[in-house]
């Protein structure tokens, strides 16, 4: 609403994330192999793949809750390392919204989204509210701002959790499966908001079993399988004509039911 | 919300379908007479019924000879303890006749007056610190200066032509108050950064507060005091001097903090990994994390265990009695050496575990009004 007014331009071919050769194990096991993606700004990107097959790893990576061991991550020019500093740079450009919504309890919804804003932003109090204010607007929940995350349904928290992911103004927006949690009457909510953020320009990556929002929004589609990635291709070579079979088996199975 | 039930015939097809949704009535009022709540409640079962009414007859057996002991049969007022020794009852006087060097201890009698405007100082300012009216930097800051100035003057002296009193000369309540302000002030924060060193990655660290944690929990408290006042003084460089009083309020506040950090770290277990990650990928750094995250959801978990704590700590300040300090307990055991009323040392005693039973409770209600202060508006 702020920034990113202009139309989607996915042409534009500067690489915003880029992982090469990214791989990461928990103890033994190698959860990411070679993991090789690069994004570039304004790109919508859908991750899918069977149940531990390393997409909330690989995600995860990008703002490191997860700490890849071998490989390079760079996001928006920046290579993630040890460096603290470096970390709390790229965290504060990179937002995330968690499948289990994990808004603060113990703060009313606009403490939530000021938080950030003002602790890390150093934003002033009533700029940081009336950003705030702006954003629950925009996933239309302003009525909610002054209640607890305990009192609002599933799909209204999560539309919290966007917003608050939002104020921070982030480059590049990181969904972890934000609707599985929800019931079938919340999900529809959660994605209109995430298909307006998709026609505002909005970098995004998307792990998510909604092929009908994979289909509306994704420039790309990118399948894992076993640590790997097995297929990235634009949607409609992905759902029309895939090249491996991991993929055709996968779509099969997810797109019968 | 219910449908009405169609009935039964030929009049069941035509009945009207019911589309809006039924009004909500008000919940059933209950009106029990007391004779169906006490057989609710105390008459429900043969067991019930019989622990009823031992219980009954054990407490209507004590509750007489106490109040014909503490009231009826009672001395109340007299300066001549030959009059309580032929009264069959408590002999209360004792209280109106030692209650100065019960309260104040072997401080200077006729500046006792200074104790008590320290006192009544000491209390505001706990009151209105404790006021949610009050929690603010303008407010706090300059009253916890003022007070701490007042109570010092007149705790020492030696100041405006009042005379001098060594800390090792203060005693009874006031002592007591000291020791146990102090003990939870200086201990709490060294209590959450042991909890968190204890969790921390970096290993020093966690070494340190699990090192420190443990150990203090292996030892008496007691042992501790002797530590700070006997043992410490001898590794201090030579001529230097601390206060004893505050060697003794550092050595309870470390042992306070030991088994407050563990109450703290069931808290801090308590909080789900998707709290840190927000907040991490908020790009909140670590410090920020803790202080606006995670302590105030773990703070308000373990409300409960901290005030369990904080409330041992009030009595544990009775055990300065082997440093030869006279807290409000020890001043009581010396005062009733007093060969004339040495007898009525029951109803001394009695006194002194109203004092502290006074702060305890006022303690517990005071948590417990937090606690709903916290619950207000919110569920989980
Ligand atoms: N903290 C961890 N410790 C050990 N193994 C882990 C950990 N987190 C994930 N794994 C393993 O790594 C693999 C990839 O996990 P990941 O969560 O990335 O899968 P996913 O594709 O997101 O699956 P899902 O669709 O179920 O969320 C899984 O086999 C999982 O068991
Ligand atoms: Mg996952």
């Amino acid at each position: 609403m702020t920034r990113q007014s202009a139309a989607r331009k996915p042409e534009t071919t500067e690489a915003v994330i880029r992982l090469s050769d990214v791989n990461k194990w928990y103890g033994e096991f190698q959860a990411l192999k070679d993991i090789n993606l690069t994004i570039k700004r304004g790109e919508r990107v859908v991750v899918c793949g069977p149940s531990g097959s390393g997409k909330s790893t690989m995600i995860r990576c990008i703002n490191r809750l997860e700490e890849h061991q071998r490989g390079t991550i760079v996001v928006d020019g920046i290579e993630l390392t040890d460096n603290l500093k470096n970390i709390e740079a790229i965290r504060s450009e990179v937002g995330m919204v968690f499948q289990s919504f994990n808004l603060f309890p113990h703060l009313r919804v606009i403490d939530n989204l000021t938080l950030a804003p003002m602790w890390v932003r150093k934003m002033p109090k009533k700029e940081a509210e009336t950003l705030a204010m702006e954003y629950l607007e925009r996933v239309r929940i302003p009525e909610q701002a002054y209640k607890f995350p305990g009192q609002l349904s599933g799909g209204q928290q999560q539309r919290v959790a966007i917003a608050r992911a939002l104020c921070m103004q982030p480059k590049i927006m990181l969904f972890d499966e934000p609707t599985s949690a929800l019931d079938p009457e919340m999900i529809k909510e959660v994605l209109d908001v995430m298909i307006e953020l998709a026609e505002s320009g909005m970098t995004m990556i998307v792990v998510t079993h909604e092929m009908g929002f994979a289909k509306t929004v994704a420039d790309t589609m990118v399948f894992m399988d076993a640590g790997e990635i097995v297929e990235v291709a634009p949607p409609s070579i992905f759902f029309e004509a895939p090249k491996s079979d991991r993929t055709k088996l996968f779509l099969s199975q997810i797109l019968t039911h | 919300m219910t449908e009405i039930i169609a009935p039964t015939g030929d009049t069941a097809a035509l009945a009207p379908v019911r589309k809006a949704a039924r009004e909500s009535e008000p919940p059933p009022t209950e009106k029990i007479g007391a004779l169906r709540w006490l057989r609710r409640n105390l008459f429900n079962s043969p067991l019930n019924s019989a622990l009823t009414i031992v219980a009954f007859v054990l407490v209507a057996y004590w509750g007489v000879s106490f109040v014909e002991w503490g009231i009826l049969d009672a001395v109340w007022y007299t300066t001549d303890h030959n009059v309580c020794r032929q009264a069959a009852g408590a002999c209360w006087a004792v209280i109106a006749e030692k209650h100065r060097p019960m309260l104040f201890g072997v401080y200077p009698y006729d500046e006792h007056w200074r104790l008590i405007v320290a006192l009544v100082v000491y209390l505001a300012t706990v009151t209105l610190t404790l006021t949610p009216y009050c929690w603010k930097r303008s407010i706090l800051i300059p009253l916890w200066i003022a007070a701490l100035a007042v109570m010092g003057t007149m705790l020492w002296g030696g100041v405006f032509g009042l005379t001098y009193v060594d800390s090792g000369q203060w005693g009874g309540l006031p002592l007591t108050m000291v020791l146990f302000t102090g003990t939870v002030v200086v201990g709490f924060p060294i209590s959450i950064l042991l909890a968190l060193g204890r969790r921390s990655r970096l290993p020093a660290v966690k070494a340190i507060s699990v090192t420190l944690i443990e150990s203090m929990r292996g030892v008496p408290l007691i042992t501790i005091l002797f530590f700070a006042v006997n043992v410490f003084p001898l590794f201090l460089p030579e001529g230097m001097e601390i206060d004893k009083m505050l060697r003794v309020v550092v050595g309870m506040a470390i042992f306070f903090a030991c088994y407050q950090a563990e109450v703290i770290r069931g808290g801090l277990q308590a909080i789900p990994r998707g709290q840190y990650e927000a907040a991490e990928a908020l790009g909140l750094g670590y410090w920020r994390m803790t202080y606006k995250i995670v302590l105030p959801q773990a703070l308000r978990i373990c409300l409960p265990g901290i005030v369990n704590h904080i409330i041992a700590a009030l009595k544990n300040t009775s055990f300065v009695l082997i440093i030869g300090l006279f807290d409000i307990l020890t001043a009581t055991t010396a005062v009733m050496q007093d060969p004339l009323w040495r007898r009525f040392f029951v109803e001394a005693y009695l006194f002194v575990a109203a004092v502290y039973f006074i702060f305890c409770f006022a303690l517990s209600k005071y948590s417990q009004q937090v606690e709903r202060w916290l619950n207000e508006g919110r569920r989980f």
